[in-house]
């Protein structure tokens, strides 16, 4: 049955609002508005709802009588309500029975300064906190090598599987792309001075000089550093670590050790197959496209190998393992308490690692510079 | 039962921050008995249990511990306090990657030098005494609720502690296991002479096991009652605890 809101204001000033029919998923937006102009008119001086002919309500309805009565109250109107159902009369009730106020306003917007303030010592704790954990870290490995630290063999191995053998086809497939597209890009330009033979070391210097390591750097941060971070705010937010803490297990030895360690022995493993498959990539395009021999392409790619590019790849693959293991292990452990954080936790992990892998290349970098390697 | 204090707290003031929570707690824990926290949501349970775990610094204020400051302590005496203390955490917070028998086996391996066959021992022990014979092999995420809050348990009573603490152990639960673990800690209690400490808000509970109690008050920051929980229900001090007491007057003792 369409039913619509009536309601007439009478010559004292009460403003009556009759109930009749369904009010179900009511929604005359116009009429409402109306209706609330006219309580909060000067004229107004009572209301009085009566219902004996309402059949059905929900929230709807609900809502409007409570409104109605908010005004009612803040302009000290009286309201009368006949013949309202008992379950409508108890939700208003339930409604104004207001049990504990918010002590204050939630959000203070805070001036500029402090805002700036505010940043400044976020950092501060941020940066001590890292450090702190870096120094941890550090005292746990020391710890591993006189053999005193309280890691699972297992964990170790478990960590080692999870980042060594398991990780080999996601390496290869992205390391064989970048080599293919390296040779292709290059190619492409080196073809309009007929130098085309110089793809082979064009692909070969890339990729173990800094590709290699920066593809193996990212997948791993993806795929293992995330995984990290997750697993171990997981554990935050179980209370695992906080058992551990209580049960006098140093967290930094248990969780962080086994991880870190897999890690650093594996990038470096993970680097050089990555520049592996990069080559054969490079060959793929070289032998296909250009039509290179592919002995002719194999000679030309031995040739372009010099120990220090390798050498300097295989270091970044090793300083990336620790930026991975150490962005991963640190947002897991500061973790919050709930589902949303372990997210938070992961996205900083990734996002730290890779910024902080950049960053190690540039500092490589100079220093390879510095030193003429 | 005896008067010889487990745990001193002495002008405890918890909070995070500027934030304070509870405000200049005393309250003292005598050897062997049930001592229940119970308070409202948001009272500061939780916290003033991670207080005493030694998980959170307190902002002001001493808990002593078989008469050794604990707040203050060296990190060795620290540890060596710890080993006396068992604790069941609210999700039995058992390592999900180890089996519940390595998850036991850890404070012991950690804490004593016993050989591998004496651990495994022990730990079937622990996990029988819980009612979880034969479960050594499973995973945590292979049982359930109720059977992971005892395992718990089990890993609490590996090193034999002098003070088990638990963070609302019938939460989570049905009736009944709830009944079975309040059970268990009365058995602990009775058979091992162990200090119990209680984290709850659930009435059967505190009335089924607890033999002193305090109830804290978020409002007032401040400890309302201090005695045997049926003895409070009998002689409420104040509305507030008689409210809580009789789920806000419904129930009469």
């Amino acid at each position: 049955m369409e039913t619509k809101l009536k309601y007439l204001i009478t010559g004292d000033g009460v403003l009556e609002l009759e109930l009749a029919g369904d009010y179900l998923k009511y929604d005359d937006e116009k009429v409402i508005r109306e209706l609330y102009a006219a309580t909060e008119s000067s004229r107004v001086r009572g209301v009085r709802v009566t219902a004996a002919r309402l059949r059905r309500w929900d929230s709807t309805l609900l809502v409007i009588l409570f409104n109605l009565e908010k005004i009612a109250r803040r302009r000290k109107l009286k309201v009368q309500m006949e013949q309202i159902p008992d379950g409508l009369k108890q939700m208003l009730v339930l409604a104004f029975a207001v049990d504990r106020k918010p002590a204050g306003e939630k959000t203070e917007s805070i001036g500029f300064f402090e805002k700036v303030g505010n940043w400044g010592i976020k950092i501060v704790s941020g940066t001590r906190k890292g450090c702190s954990f870096l120094v941890g870290a550090g005292a746990s490995f020391g710890r591993l090598l006189k053999g005193k630290a309280v890691m699972r063999r297992v964990d170790f191995l478990f960590a080692l599987e999870d980042c060594g053998y398991k990780a080999l086809p996601i390496v290869s497939l992205i390391s064989f792309m970048v080599g293919l597209i390296l040779a292709f890009v290059g190619a492409v330009q080196l073809k309009t001075f007929g130098a085309e033979i110089y793809v082979a070391s064009l692909v070969t210097i890339g990729m173990t000089r800094i590709m290699g390591a920066v593809m193996t750097g990212i997948i791993m941060a993806g795929r293992t550093g995330a995984s990290y971070a997750a697993t171990i705010g997981t554990m935050q937010v179980n209370e695992e670590i906080d058992a551990l803490k209580t049960m006098g297990v140093p967290v930094g030895d248990f969780l962080v050790l086994p991880r870190m360690t897999a890690l650093v022995l594996t990038m470096p493993l993970l680097t050089m197959w990555s520049d592996f498959m990069g080559m054969l990539g490079g060959g793929f395009v070289g032998i296909t496209m250009l039509g290179i021999p592919f002995q002719r392409y194999w000679e030309l790619s031995v040739e372009a190998i010099s120990l220090g590019n390798f050498l300097v790849g295989v270091f970044h693959g090793f300083i990336f393992g620790i930026v991975i293991a150490v962005c991963g292990c640190y947002y897991g452990i500061n973790c919050g308490r709930n589902a949303d954080s372990v997210g938070v936790a992961t996205t900083k992990a990734v996002v730290s690692a890779i910024v902080w892998m950049i960053v190690m290349t540039g500092i490589i970098t100079v220093i390879c510079e510095v030193l003429g390697i | 039962m005896t008067n010889e204090a487990q745990i001193e707290v002495k002008n405890l003031t918890i909070g995070y921050g500027d934030f304070v929570l509870l405000k200049d707690i005393s309250y003292r824990v005598n050897k062997g008995d049930v001592f229940i926290i119970m308070g409202g949501s948001g009272c500061g349970k939780s916290s003033m249990l991670r207080v005493l775990t030694g998980l959170v610094p307190p902002q002001k204020g001493t808990i002593i511990i078989d008469g050794m400051d604990f707040t203050r302590a060296e990190p060795s005496v620290r540890s060596d306090i710890m080993q006396r203390c068992g604790i069941l955490y609210q999700s039995g917070a058992l390592f999900s990657s180890m089996t519940l028998a390595e998850n036991i086996a850890l404070p012991l391996q950690q804490y004593t030098s016993y050989s591998e066959r004496e651990i495994n021992e022990l730990v079937s022990l622990k996990l029988a005494l819980v009612g979880l014979a034969g479960f050594e092999e499973f995973y945590p995420s292979e049982i359930s609720g109720g059977m992971k809050k005892r395992a718990g348990l089990a890993r609490a009573l590996a090193l034999d502690p002098e003070i088990v603490y638990f963070d609302e152990p019938s939460a989570g639960l049905d009736p009944v296991s709830s009944k079975l673990l309040d059970d268990l800690i009365l058995d602990i209690n009775h058979n091992l002479g162990t200090t119990i400490v209680i984290v709850t808000h659930e009435l059967s509970s505190i009335f089924a096991v607890g033999s002193n109690s305090i109830f804290l008050d978020g409002e007032t920051k401040s400890i309302q009652g201090y005695d045997n929980p049926r003895e409070l229900l009998k002689n409420p001090p104040n509305e507030k605890v008689r409210n809580f007491l009789t789920r806000g007057g419904s129930e009469h003792a």
